[in-house]
């Protein structure tokens, strides 16, 4: 699987991401450029998490307009998987490409934490892995993960199977403490119609050695990689 | 030649807004043998003040150990320390304050602090792998003391975490001698090949100088001189500098970047006084000379003058000394990033600082004479108030009435409370290093491709200081290096931050060359010698100076990152043992702080005895005997215990301590040189030889297990402490009291 992770201006999970995909055989990971034009033939886009443009006028907000992110919108059109973790997902809705909008956190302060999350789904490129229900311990670090949509928009998320990931207590139940942000739904991360694009605020890739604590970000990239050889 | 100087000699009031006495004016006089301009005695006083010449604490800095087979760079050659941990790889580490800027607006003079540390890790040319905050406040019951704490606290999360470089410890203590004065002590910690190593010298008749990153603007000026005299809440006004973390961001890429084009022969980024002394330290450091044309400088403001351009400390700038013909290589890189840069000068062989504005000189001053300031000693005498302070009489101290009740508000006081508050403000994971995060004794990062990992702390303790200046700054050496050995690492090098009151005042003088002596014999008795540095003085308000408050970085190394120790307890069953000669009093304790408002008694430090201790937990670790060790500070055994427990998620069963005396004073007294280690009882008789072959004391206490603390005369359970304990500093920040 060639992987290319997106460099925008301010991203600083890049590095990070980049490390946890090399630690998967069979995958090959690259940067793209946020000034570039092309994914040259990647088979999965990510887009990391960080501070693009310095979240300056929105989080996400200028990011979905650099030259790359035309390429991407191609890439996610021709149905391959692209995900968004963190900062990358806020990008995926300012683009289009997800449902939605982020608020700050309900506490209005940044929170880097453990948290639990249950995959919800394992119709997606990112859990076809995973068993649905399962309980993933992954960290959380962002100011602005509060997920809000519509009543309508949050009906549809719900009755496709969209929402991919909800905040949950340890033992993989609903709890108000559980839930780090004020997420409506608990919601954690979702996909697009097409299943192919999924978005995440936790961040499975300091998840992926078990010397930092949690191997259960591999599941993502374990699926990614059946998904792409399928 | 140099625009017309003045004819009559400034006035007072001119010398004050430069910080220049009036014998400092006339030995600047002499020594250029002619009245300096505006502009050069704007210059002369920012490289003259405290912030930059180190003009009363200079003469003390040789009495710190600074040498050692790991010691690449020493304290004041470079922007940071450069320490040699193995495998070709270096450690660049400093710790710099920003008090007087936090004092006025706290967001900004943190976050900007944390700005100006990061660009002296990367001017190295080492990656920032790691950021730590040492923090003072005044109490919280106080608005202000809460507006300065939040503000401060938040100005480091948004730099930090914009920056991706992870804030992975630190500490935060509480005392009123902090309510007009907070203390911002910002550490930064990169990582490097020896051959990347990057020198701030301008060297090279002909090389060019390119300023990039911020435009300069108006802000800052004076910075460095009103940092270095008194209430800073009068003059601070106006000299604040506002950051941008995500111009800080491309600035750290591109200058690692251009770094690699070869084309790069030193960097120096622009602190203190701006362009004046990224200008003259680089131009000392390669012992040449530099021309600057203040006009080619990018402005934000229209109408600047050459004086407010050198004297700028707008944030995010580098100074980058480009090969002769070169520059355009490098400026392609920084375009790259989105940056503006400039050409302003070049070096020269004139052994001065020549500044052009239009083609007209508007100063010329020899680099010699701005980085060689005057320096004072004074008199030193011991202050009247040590011995009004020394004697504690424990009679005077009443026993509680309810243990447990002693003990729960003990765990909820703001210097005790979990600090989780503040530290799940900060991102502490990014760059996938961090193996032990904050909320231990040492943050410990692993360093990729290699078994290695480096463990940091920080730590001081102004209460101990206060009440002997020497132990106190020993005890910030050894319980630093002590907080390092508890997760197996080897302490191998140090930064220090002195922050003290005015050095003119006969009190704070005594403590800052006492604290440096003692930190001095704890550096050399512990094996990790002092890489690098900074001094804050004149920390005072309303004429009162802080608590003389020294603050200590260490680092460790782990060479194998498997063989680590953390502090939470592992297994119920295992044995809990006190490793140590240490012996707990009240005097000097948090107990007596927090539930006596008494601050009194006489600390104590042997430091053989705590080289032994800190030789005996690494050993452990290493033969993997250990389930766990922390060290044992404020709150005493008690909270040591507690800590360990609420880590693991098991309880204490401690209900016979052995010892003497009053059981308050076993349980919540403090000293240094303890341990608190936990051990499968298989093991117990390997660690109780090893102990008593490095002729350690070690003493059973109890076993892990339970849902209950049971310790000596406490009783509570463990969920209902840890509840109380993980709420007080959020409940204090927040400006409501403790729940107990």
């Amino acid at each position: 699987m060639n992987a290319a992770v997106v460099v925008f201006p301010g991203s600083n999970c890049d590095a990070d991401t980049l490390h946890a995909l090399g630690t998967v055989d069979g995958v090959r990971a690259r940067f793209a450029w946020h000034a570039d034009a092309a994914l040259d033939g990647a088979d999965l886009v990510v887009l990391p998490g960080g501070f693009s443009y310095g979240d300056y006028l929105r989080t996400g907000a200028m990011a979905a307009h650099a030259p790359i992110m035309r390429a991407v919108r191609a890439h996610a059109a021709q149905g391959r998987p692209l995900l968004g973790i963190c900062n990358g997902f806020q990008i995926l809705l300012e683009a289009g490409l997800l449902p939605g909008a982020m608020l700050p956190n309900a506490s209005t302060r940044f929170c880097c934490r453990w948290v639990h999350v249950r995959v919800e789904s394992a119709r997606t490129p990112c859990t076809a892995a995973a068993r649905p229900g399962q309980v993933l311990r992954l960290p959380i670090a962002h100011g602005e993960g509060n997920y809000r949509i519509d009543p309508d928009g949050l009906d549809d998320l719900r009755s496709r199977e969209r929402v991919i990931f909800r905040y949950v207590s340890e033992d993989g139940g609903r709890a108000p403490a559980a839930n780090p942000n004020g997420s409506v739904d608990d919601i954690a991360g979702i996909c697009n119609e097409g299943r192919n694009v999924v978005g995440l605020m936790p961040h499975p890739e300091r998840a992926t050695e078990a010397v930092l604590g949690s191997e259960c970000g591999r599941v993502l990239w374990d699926s990614l990689l059946a998904a792409v050889r399928a | 030649m140099t625009a017309e100087a003045p004819s009559q000699p400034p006035s007072g009031a001119v010398l004050a807004e430069v910080a220049l006495t009036r014998a400092e004016y006339d030995l600047a006089f002499d020594l250029l043998d002619r009245a300096p301009t505006d502009v050069e005695l704007g210059i002369i006083g920012g490289m003259w003040s405290e912030h930059c010449g180190y003009k009363h604490s200079r003469p003390l800095l040789p009495l710190l150990p600074s040498e050692g087979p790991q010691v690449l760079i020493g304290p004041g050659e470079e922007n940071a320390g450069a320490v040699d941990i193995g495998r070709g790889l270096a450690i660049v580490m400093k710790i710099e304050s920003h008090n007087h800027p936090s004092a006025v607006e706290p967001f900004q003079g943190a976050a900007t602090g944390v700005g100006g540390i990061l660009r002296d890790i990367f001017t190295m040319g080492a990656r920032p792998i790691a950021i730590l905050d040492s923090l003072r406040f005044g109490p919280l019951t106080d608005r202000r003391g809460r507006y300065l704490a939040n503000g401060i606290i938040g100005g480091i999360a948004w730099y930090g975490n914009c920056m991706g470089v992870p804030t992975v410890g630190g500490e935060v203590a509480v005392a009123e001698s902090y309510r007009g004065n907070p203390l911002v002590n910002a550490m930064c910690v990169g990582l490097l090949e020896h051959d990347q190593l990057t020198s701030a010298a301008a060297a090279g008749t002909g090389n060019e100088l390119i300023l990039v990153g911020a435009d300069t603007g108006r802000d800052g000026i004076h910075g460095a001189t009103f940092a270095s005299v008194d209430d800073p809440e009068a003059s601070h006004r106006g000299v604040v500098q506002v950051g941008n973390p995500f111009m800080e961001k491309l600035l750290l890429e591109a200058c690692l970047e251009a770094l690699r084009t070869g084309a790069v022969v030193g960097l120096q980024d622009l602190g203190a006084t701006g362009l004046t002394s990224a200008a003259v330290e680089s131009a000392g450091r390669g012992g040449s000379g530099v021309e600057l044309h203040v006009d080619r400088v990018a402005r934000r403001a229209s109408g600047m003058t050459p004086y407010e351009v050198m004297l700028s400390e707008s944030q995010e700038r580098m100074l980058v000394v480009a090969e002769r013909g070169r520059a355009a290589e490098v400026q392609a890189v920084f375009a790259t990033w989105g940056l503006h840069s400039d050409v302003i000068g070049s070096v020269t062989d004139s052994g001065a600082l020549d500044v052009i504005d239009r083609g007209a000189r508007a100063a010329s001053l020899p680099i010699g004479m701005l980085t060689d300031a005057p320096t004072y000693t004074y008199e030193v005498r011991r202050p009247a108030y040590l011995d009004e302070v020394e004697p504690l009489d424990l009679a005077e101290i009443p026993m509680p009435r309810d243990p447990t009740d002693a003990f729960l508000r003990l765990l909820a006081a703001p210097n005790v409370a979990s600090r989780a508050p503040i530290y799940q403000q900060y991102d502490h994971m990014v760059g996938a290093n961090t193996v032990l995060a904050p909320g231990g004794d040492a943050a410990l990062l692993r360093i990729k491709g290699t078994p290695l990992g480096v463990a940091l702390a920080t730590d001081g303790n102004s209460r101990t200081t206060y009440l002997h200046p020497y132990v106190g700054g020993a005890a910030a050496v050894a319980e630093a290096a002590r907080n390092v050995s508890c997760t197996g690492a080897r302490p191998l090098a140090l930064t220090n931050c002195l922050n003290f009151g005015s050095p003119e005042q006969p009190a704070a003088y005594y403590q800052l060359v006492h604290a440096v002596r003692g930190m001095a014999a704890a550096s050399a008795a512990l094996g990790a010698p002092v890489v690098s540095g900074n001094v804050s003085l004149y920390n005072e308000s309303g004429g009162e100076a802080i608590w003389p408050t020294p603050v200590v970085g260490m680092l460790g190394v782990l060479d194998d990152l498997e063989r680590r120790c953390g502090m939470a307890f592992g297994a119920d069953g295992d044995e809990i043992a006190v490793l140590g000669a240490g012996r707990p009093l009240l005097d000097g304790s948090e107990y007596l702080a927090s539930a006596f408002g008494r601050v009194a008694g006489r600390p104590a430090l042997d430091l053989v005895a705590e080289a032994a201790l800190q030789r005996l937990v690494r050993e452990l670790i290493a033969a993997r005997l250990l389930s766990s060790a922390h060290d044992c500070a404020d709150g005493g055994l008690a909270v040591a215990l507690a800590e360990s427990a609420f880590a693991g998620g098991r309880g204490v069963q401690a209900p016979d301590l052995p010892g003497g005396g009053r059981w308050d004073a076993r349980l919540f007294g403090e000293c240094q040189t303890r341990v608190v280690v936990s051990f499968a009882p298989s093991a117990g008789a390997a660690v109780a030889a090893a102990a008593a072959q490095a002729a350690v004391p070690m003493r059973v206490v109890g076993a892990v297990g339970g849902p209950r603390l049971r310790l000596g005369p406490i009783d509570v359970d463990l969920a209902q402490a840890e509840h109380v304990w993980a709420g007080g500093l959020a409940q204090a920040l927040a400006g409501r009291g403790a729940s107990v």
